[in-house]
């Protein structure tokens, strides 16, 4: 589980052009037992034991305690964990399928969070693996529900259908134009919850954006999923026309900045992980606006992953100090870059 | 004090962190303590919803001087929960009703579920309905000195009750 790569750096699926994941998770507690951060062990211990039985047949348990520090963080980069499960590890568990698209934190902030996470723009079929998972767990177990509110957790924000959706975002052509902070003040205006992925406001690294609901409560889980692919789709709009802008416009200094971006990656002996990202970004787009064509689109989203601290030290099998993980980071991406670039 | 990752630069951030009782402090530059954070690119935000939450609501409904009421359940007081943004369990959304309502309607600006339903709810739903109906027929049945309706239908609610019981 720690050292293959995730379903969602594949790189494919709808929109994958704009679209790097999309991630959907349901939020559901048992009516008998108080809420994770109140539980003894041995109650976290008999939740786990219940849901470990329920799915035996097609997902593994992982207790977490049973992972260090650096095996923590490598699911955290993989987006399998949360910081706060990995936190509170003595009492939490991943329980997850073979393909490791849909699985479920249990013990978290609520009993169980089950998630799928997909690469492209793949909300409907994220929707449609979480909730079969629901219904399988809901056949042997009573969750805490109430008619008039719904399915009731540990935090308010939550409550309802328990449902928070979200899409990463690869939006350069806005940054570089200027465009992405008035396109995302627009959109808090519809419901939405717009986050920089690393940074503050429209400083994010390698350009990445997430986007998510804001509200759980009140819409059926079909609604909030229509609202946020519409809105998505809304976004990649205006993504298109500045990717056609550029390329018109200033073809030359955007073929000058990807072939730089692509130079420094191709080159670099240490980068640290800003750096990377911005030229990943720029080499992201030269791929999908054809200026680099020996170069598949996967090779970035793996990168995206494989460059973190985590995944450099897992793949060196031992700790880095900040330095040695820069000469790693610049290693990798070359190695990687040249193997795909080979078509290997 | 030089910076613990580098060995070169200045040491400008420290931190202390408590993770199940064990302290572990470091002393970062501010470019080594970036580059620590960068483990978090994609994650959740570093401040606490939970605790900016209750704050708002803290304040807002001056709950501090009420009189506190704990849940049964958990033992947990609304003030716990302000304070940590998190209930104790399902059963205190109905011991601290009377605060639900304003505290849905400012977080989620409506009161109303419209999304799935459980099976197992949908079905005791109905079960808990019927139990509801023949209490009062049979409230009724005695009332009026019926009592061997009374008693069908003590038999009837006794077979229910003990449907619902198992289904626990």
């Amino acid at each position: 589980m720690l050292e293959t790569l995730s379903r969602w750096t594949l790189g494919e699926g709808p929109n994958a052009e704009y679209v790097v994941s999309s991630r959907v998770r349901l939020a559901r507690n048992l009516k008998d037992y108080s809420f994770p951060h109140l539980l003894n062990r041995e109650q976290a211990q008999e939740i786990i034991d219940e849901v470990q039985d329920i799915t035996a047949q097609s997902f593994s348990t992982y207790q977490l305690r049973e992972y260090d520090d650096l095996g923590l963080q490598v699911l955290i980069e993989k987006h399998l964990i949360s910081l706060l499960l990995a936190e509170q590890k003595h009492n939490s568990a991943l329980v997850i399928g073979d393909d490791d698209s849909a699985s479920i934190m249990v013990n978290e902030e609520d009993h169980f969070r089950l998630q799928s996470i997909m690469p492209g723009l793949e909300l409907r079929k994220g929707l449609y693996q979480v909730q079969h998972l629901d219904n399988l767990l809901e056949e042997h177990l009573e969750f805490a529900f109430s008619e008039q509110i719904g399915y009731l957790t540990a935090c308010p924000t939550n409550v309802g259908t328990g449902l928070r959706a979200s899409v990463m975002l690869h939006l350069p052509a806005l940054v570089m134009t200027g465009q992405i902070g008035p396109v995302l003040s627009t959109l808090s205006k519809f419901g939405v919850v717009v986050r920089g992925l690393y940074g503050e406001g429209t400083e994010a690294l390698g350009n990445l954006f997430q986007i998510s609901n804001q509200i759980t409560l009140g819409s059926e889980e079909e609604e909030i999923i229509s609202n946020l692919e519409l809105i998505t789709n809304k976004i990649i709009e205006q993504e298109k026309l500045a990717r056609k802008k550029l390329t018109h416009d200033a073809l030359l200094r955007l073929e000058d900045r990807v072939g730089r971006a692509l130079g420094t990656l191709t080159n670099a002996r240490i980068i640290n992980s800003a750096e990377a990202m911005k030229h990943l970004s720029d080499v992201r787009l030269g791929i999908d606006l054809g200026i680099i064509s020996d170069i598949p689109a996967k090779a970035f989203n793996e990168l995206l992953l494989l460059m973190q601290p985590a995944m450099l030290q897992a793949l060196e099998r031992k700790k880095l100090t900040a330095m040695e993980r820069d000469i790693k980071r610049a290693s990798v991406i070359r190695e990687h870059l040249s193997k795909r670039m080979e078509g290997r | 004090m030089v910076c613990e990752q580098c060995q070169q630069r200045k040491a400008t951030v420290h931190l202390t962190r408590i993770i199940n009782g064990e302290k572990t402090e470091s002393h970062l530059c501010e470019m080594c303590a970036a580059e620590s954070g960068d483990m978090g690119w994609m994650m959740e935000p570093t401040f606490s919803i939970h605790s900016l939450l209750g704050g708002l609501l803290d304040v807002e409904q001056g709950t501090l001087k009420r009189k506190e009421t704990r849940c049964s359940h958990c033992g947990q007081s609304y003030r716990d929960f302000t304070e940590r943004g998190l209930f104790g369990c399902s059963s205190c959304y109905e011991t601290f009703s009377s605060q639900i309502p304003p505290l849905l309607r400012r977080v989620q600006g409506t009161m109303e579920h419209r999304g799935k339903v459980p099976v197992r709810a949908e079905g005791m739903v109905k079960v808990k309905r019927q139990l509801e109906q023949l209490r009062r027929e049979l409230e009724e049945a005695v009332i009026n000195e019926e009592y061997e309706l009374a008693a069908k239908l003590r038999d009837h609610l006794k077979t229910l009750e003990k449907q619902v019981e198992g289904e626990k």
